[in-house]
């Protein structure tokens, strides 16, 4: 297979590219967080991806989706990077459409996806407990009550936590917290008794919540996928949210260098555009190469999700410590090259470097994929 | 099945079967490669009977039409062949100046006589090649070069030094930049020609290097007789054919940040300095500088499987081989360093059967010179700067 978008693919960015260009730029972003908007998002921008078939893009067309795959979800996470454009689309429409569609029953399934697809179910995926990206350390238990489970524990930056209609919980069914083995994940009503959730501002101006879960009753038909045997599945629901995000951190890195070559272009000091000095074109000409050989990890690692996700592993692994590495230094060479315009938050670049560093955290950082392609190596 | 997959399947038992076996270990240093020529002396009847059997193929050069001596295959075919010789190990049958740099400027400038005459001894490894570009005083601005072709009628008398030959001590022919018009201004009166390196005038001198070793050459031309049919292209177009080749050296010299075949640098590094209980290299820092290397490397790699795929959908921008000859030879250097760190102060030897003659440490000061050959790499920034991101001159 060409590592370069299909004709297909190419239409659609094209598409998506207009499309959030003229309904969700960075001045929506801007706009939601100064008049500290309460959902985060605008759900009329929503029912427009809902149009758009967005919403359904990985869900199957016997479900009412588009029946699409990772690469297609990249391209259209590159332009939510490009534009900043905040909306359900990662934590509804990718993390828990694949949940449903690799691990849900047919009665999940049905009774979900549709929804999904028709943009009227909100979800989100609660993972974290820590500080750090680390999925297996799930201390949140469920234990067997009865007929069904009870969840007790804490969850942090789950994303859209506070907008969501449906929970995926990944829970501690036995073993021990760093241990793969013995985690569960479940499907949980957010409005369940118990179960407390506090909507937390970041500095990216995007939503994320801290949920405590106080003996939380759930049925043993809220199990989704296999009992105590959750590790897989949560990795595959994972590696396409990492992927996902590092397409984000594509979009994110490749805009904020296109504003400071533009800059660069256009600013002039010792009567000269300071485009013209070398010790800046040296810069700007490394971070390109990086740029690129980055969208070149992210474009494989997607690709390989959709034709051998078994295999996958180690492509997401180089493509998100790629993706976070590369935006970094994109966001960071922005701002210093944009001197003090790039400190005002009048000026949007820092933005960028604010979700740039969200997205450099989300489903595990560089150092956190590093270390795991090395123990996947074996050394 | 698919057409490619039965190509795949075809492809993997032909190597599996004609591939010998110790043409798939990987290469222990640089004077393992198979560079051929007039004066080549094969260093097993492993490596004659391997570049044999590729030759008649064709897949000496998988791409090249099979008129000139290559194997007619489709980018996509290529791809497969590359997989399945990278996943059974097996060598590289022919390592030629002539496959990476002379023969694409042929294929796309030469006449269809030339063609006919150079290519086929190309991917037969008959004539090893060497390029004639730098001179003492033409590095970085290659194009000021001095070395002169005055016209005599039926051939050109060539007069001048070049200087970082490769390999010019051991090559047959030299494909030569000229100044044939010193009146024009300087990118406006070069040609590109090809003569034999015994012609009566040529002489060459291996220069020393840090590593001890002796690649590169100067070479001195007195009073030396080209035919006319040795010009390729155009009279005084040669910056044109020049620049053609440079891309394609610089993807040679940026490949070599693949290391293809060669061990994963983890496995080298957990051999030799051990690992700990759980499996992890027993030095933490080390661990991390090879993870974050191999992530590179990777996403190098997939950069020029992705360049390829875009020159042949027509969405390439030709200036983009500088951005693979800066990032492969930052990288491979990176890559030596790291060996250089794995191997500690066993990596120091510089004599001895133990250590290969100090292979290591050779190897790795030589790839002090990857960055500045083909161009530096701030000759390949400056050229991103203005071929890619449009920036003023300064």
């Amino acid at each position: 297979m060409a590592l370069i978008l299909t004709e297909e693919q190419s239409m659609l960015r094209e598409s998506v590219r207009g499309f959030l260009a003229d309904n969700g730029p960075v001045s929506h972003l801007r706009q939601l967080r100064d008049a500290r908007d309460a959902t985060g998002f605008s759900r009329d921008l929503w029912s427009r991806f809902a149009e758009m078939g967005l919403t359904g893009l990985l869900v199957p067309e016997s479900f009412g989706g588009s029946g699409l795959g990772n690469v297609e979800a990249g391209v259209v996470m590159e332009e939510i990077g490009r534009n900043l454009t905040p909306s359900p689309f990662l934590a509804t429409a990718l993390l828990a459409a694949s949940a449903l569609i690799k691990g849900g029953s047919a009665d999940q399934q049905s009774a979900h996806l549709p929804r999904i697809a028709a943009g009227k179910l909100l979800a989100a995926l609660a993972v974290d407990e820590g500080p750090k990206h680390r999925p297996y350390a799930i201390e949140l238990s469920a234990k067997r009550q009865g007929n069904g489970f009870v969840l007790d524990g804490a969850k942090g930056m789950v994303i859209d936590g506070h907008t969501a209609d449906l929970l995926i919980v990944a829970a501690r069914t036995s073993g021990s917290p760093g241990e793969k083995s013995g985690i569960t994940l479940f499907l949980v009503d957010p409005k369940a008794k118990g179960i407390e959730i506090e909507r937390t501002i970041m500095v990216d101006a995007h939503n994320a919540a801290r949920m405590t879960f106080n003996s939380v009753t759930v049925d043993a038909d809220a199990v989704l996928g296999d009992l105590d045997d959750g590790g897989d599945l949560l990795d595959d629901i994972l590696n396409v949210g990492r992927a996902a995000v590092a397409s984000e951190l594509v979009g994110i890195g490749e805009e904020a260098f296109g504003r400071t070559v533009a800059y660069l272009k256009e600013r002039k000091q010792f009567g000269k555009i300071i485009g013209g000095f070398q010790a800046l074109q040296h810069r700007a000409a490394h971070l390109y190469g990086e740029l690129e050989v980055t969208r070149s990890a992210v474009l494989k690692a997607l690709q390989v999700l959709d034709a051998d996700p078994a295999k996958a592993g180690p492509f997401v692994a180089i493509a998100k410590a790629r993706a976070g590495k590369s935006s970094t230094l994109a966001v960071q060479e922005a701002v210093q090259m944009h001197g003090g315009m790039g400190m005002t938050d009048a000026f949007d670049i820092g933005l960028f470097m604010k979700r740039a560093r969200v997205g450099q955290e989300l489903f595990g950082d560089t150092n956190f994929h590093a270390a795991q392609l090395a123990a996947l190596k074996k050394y | 099945m698919s057409d490619l997959e039965a190509f795949r399947r075809d492809t993997r038992a032909w190597l599996d079967a004609n591939c010998p076996q110790e043409m798939r270990a990987p290469l222990k240093n640089e004077e393992d490669r198979c560079w051929g020529g007039r004066k080549w002396k094969f260093e097993s009847p492993a490596q004659k009977l391997w570049l044999e059997r590729m030759v008649a193929k064709g897949w000496t050069v998988p791409e090249w039409p099979k008129a000139y001596g290559g194997g007619g295959l489709s980018r996509e075919e290529a791809k497969i062949l590359r997989a399945e010789m990278r996943s059974l190990g097996c060598r590289s049958p022919l390592d030629s100046f002539g496959i990476w740099m002379l023969g694409p400027a042929l294929l796309k400038y030469g006449s269809e006589e030339q063609k006919r005459h150079y290519l086929p001894q190309i991917t037969r490894g008959e004539i090893r090649w060497c390029q004639g570009y730098s001179e003492p005083n033409a590095g970085s601005d290659l194009a000021s070069l001095q070395t002169k072709a005055e016209d005599k009628g039926d051939h050109f008398l060539v007069n001048g030094q070049k200087i970082w030959t490769s390999y010019a001590d051991h090559a047959d022919w030299i494909f030569c930049l000229v100044r044939t018009d010193f009146a024009a201004k300087k990118h406006e009166g070069i040609s590109f020609i090809l003569f034999d390196m015994e012609s009566p005038g040529v002489t060459t001198k291996p220069i020393t290097l840090i590593s001890g070793k002796s690649p590169f050459c100067e070479t001195f031309f007195d009073n030396v007789k080209v035919p006319k049919s040795q010009l390729v292209g155009t009279l005084n177009k040669g910056w044109d054919i020049a620049k053609y080749l440079l891309t394609h050296e610089r993807d040679m010299i940026g490949g070599m940040g693949d290391s293809g075949v060669s061990r994963p640098l983890g496995q080298i590094a957990a051999n030799a300095l051990g690992t700990t209980p759980s499996g992890e290299l027993a030095d933490p820092m080390l661990r991390a500088d090879i993870a974050e290397f191999e992530i590179d490397e990777a996403a190098f790699r997939f950069t020029m499987e992705r360049a390829g795929d875009m020159m042949k959908a027509g969405q390439g921008n030709p200036a983009f081989s500088s951005v693979l000859k800066y990032y492969g030879t930052e990288l491979n250097k990176r890559r030596h360093e790291l060996l250089m760190s794995a191997g500690g102060m066993e990596a120091l030897e510089w004599e001895s059967e133990r250590s290969q003659q100090g292979a290591r440490a050779r190897n790795w000061l030589r790839t002090k010179a990857n960055s500045i050959e083909g161009g530096t790499s701030e000759v390949q920034l400056n050229i991103v700067s203005k071929r890619i991101l449009n920036l003023p001159d300064a």
